[in-house]
């Protein structure tokens, strides 16, 4: 039985779950203040004027969080041209055909466009959740500043929300051993070896 | 005016209504060219509704306080204006909730029942399902709501809702000295101001016209200027308001269509699943 390989350490696992809470919370406060129907889902954090109180603040949580994310991992998702090639296989991924595809290294292609996804709609959420901020900080925007923040804040919800279903999905459900790297921090050397064969090589080269 | 049934026709973040019984629409009719601006209207307002704005210092012009807030619904903005050079008009505009036919605050409220708009066309705000987000001032085209730190709600001009609803005018109504403002049936205050245009253009002022813009499906306020070519003028009337086309994107078509996406997505992971099944071919190694 190969040995099991380190890939989150105990302060990347943390901050993971801190984004991970603030993610849910913001999404289940947001979308109880975007559409009528899902009001009911306010009561998850004590009614509509504590959703309406709660959601910047743990916006500036999810944001500090992630903000360390985007840094952290900055690096080791830039695009390469092995991940233009993979995506243009990404039909195969998709359907679990994953002979012959491109080397992975710590990240696929997915995961880098989804990681470049969040950077840039958090950040969008995060500058016009500001001018959203009632009553601190709405009053400095003009109407017409905050009638477009409020369309922005929603569409980049809308896409950092479909980037969530994609990421919980894979991580939890479709790619088998995933999970544990975010729980325990490790996964199995044929895990490693199969989905990240690059990283797998890198890693265990510096172990020896 | 008889007693009002005031039942509620449209309510916020609520998507269908019964129908109720049509019932007469009622406005307020301001006549800017009777105002003397003595700020009787304020008063009674503050009187009425029981409210008290802070000790402000002079800005430097009549109007006083400054701006609405949430303790004043309603403010004389003064404008002083030389259409012909020499002539200076004074222009004194009571602003204030115009309770419009198409609310954009209402619209705009994402709390189920904080703003209603009633039978007889009045639009109000119901704080205790108020949650103090400040949507409903991004929706008004005429700047009205304000949000008081201090109670955390919106409030603005109920048009005396609690009054007219036992038959009686609201207190800015009842106050005016000169009868510039009165209180009606829509239909018996656009008769009243026709005639006050007829005699407005008698004495010269060719454009004379009553103010009930049709962007927002009319209003429940109404004015009758002496200048409607003009209504800037009157320290920024707005010309054509309407509900922002932001507003009608964020809170009409986008909602359907992004949640509807949402929810497929979360199927679609699950068909996924059911198809294609887990990647798990490491782990017969």
């Amino acid at each position: 039985m190969p040995q099991d390989i380190q890939r989150y350490t105990t302060p990347e696992r943390v901050n993971h779950w801190v984004v991970a809470a603030s993610f849910v919370l913001l999404t289940i406060s947001g979308l109880a203040l975007f559409q009528p129907e899902f009001f009911v889902l306010s009561y998850a954090l004590g009614g509509g004027t504590w959703s309406r109180i709660l959601h910047p603040f743990i916006g500036v949580v999810l944001m500090l969080g992630f903000g360390r994310t985007t840094i952290k991992f900055w690096n080791d998702n830039k695009i390469t041209d092995a991940d233009r090639q993979w995506m243009k296989r990404i039909g195969d991924v998709i359907r679990n055909r994953d002979e012959g595809l491109p080397e992975v290294g710590k990240y696929n292609a997915g995961q880098k466009y989804l990681f470049w996804t969040w950077v840039v709609t958090i950040l969008l959420l995060f500058v016009s959740g500001i001018v959203m901020w009632q009553p601190w900080f709405t009053p400095y925007f003009t109407v017409g500043v905050v009638r477009v923040a409020v369309l922005v804040h929603a569409f980049s919800a809308f896409v950092a929300i479909l980037g969530l279903i994609v990421h919980v999905y894979s991580g939890v459900m479709w790619v088998r051993g995933s999970l544990r790297a975010m729980t325990q921090g490790t996964v199995t050397a044929s895990w490693a070896k199969h989905h990240h064969p690059a990283w797998y090589r890198s890693v265990s080269k510096g172990a020896k | 005016m008889a007693i009002q049934a005031m039942e509620v026709t449209q309510r916020s973040a609520t998507r269908s209504m019964p129908g109720v019984a049509p019932a007469t629409k009622v406005a307020k009719l301001i006549d800017i060219s009777k105002c003397i601006g003595c700020k009787a209207c304020q008063v009674a307002c503050m009187e009425w509704n029981d409210v008290r704005d802070e000790i402000g210092t002079n800005v430097g012009v009549y109007d006083n306080p400054p701006d609405l807030s949430a303790n004043s619904y309603t403010v004389m903005r003064f404008s002083e204006v030389e259409f012909e050079a020499g002539k200076l008009e004074w222009l004194i505009r009571k602003d204030g909730c115009m309770h419009c036919a198409d609310p954009g605050c209402l619209k705009a409220c994402p709390a189920p029942g904080a703003i209603v708009q009633y039978s007889n066309g009045i639009v109000d705000f119901v704080p205790e399902h108020c949650i103090g987000c400040g949507y409903c001032i991004a929706g008004c085209p005429f700047d009205v709501p304000r949000l008081s730190k201090k109670t955390g709600k919106v409030s603005k001009c109920t048009l005396c809702s609690d009054r007219v609803a036992v038959g009686q005018e609201p207190a800015c109504v009842k106050t005016c000295p000169t009868k510039a403002i009165t209180f009606g049936t829509k239909d018996d205050m656009i008769k009243q101001a026709a005639g006050r245009i007829t005699d407005l253009k008698s004495r010269g002022y060719k454009n004379a016209g009553l103010y009930d813009p049709k962007g927002v499906g009319g209003t429940h306020v109404m004015y009758v200027l002496q200048h409607a070519d003009k209504p800037e003028a009157y320290n920024a009337l707005p010309r054509d308001p309407g509900i922002s086309p932001m507003v009608s994107v964020w809170k009409g078509i986008t909602q359907p269509i992004l949640s509807a996406a949402l929810g497929l997505a979360v199927f679609g992971a699950l068909i996924h699943y059911v198809t294609a099944g887990p990647k798990a071919k490491h782990e017969e190694e």
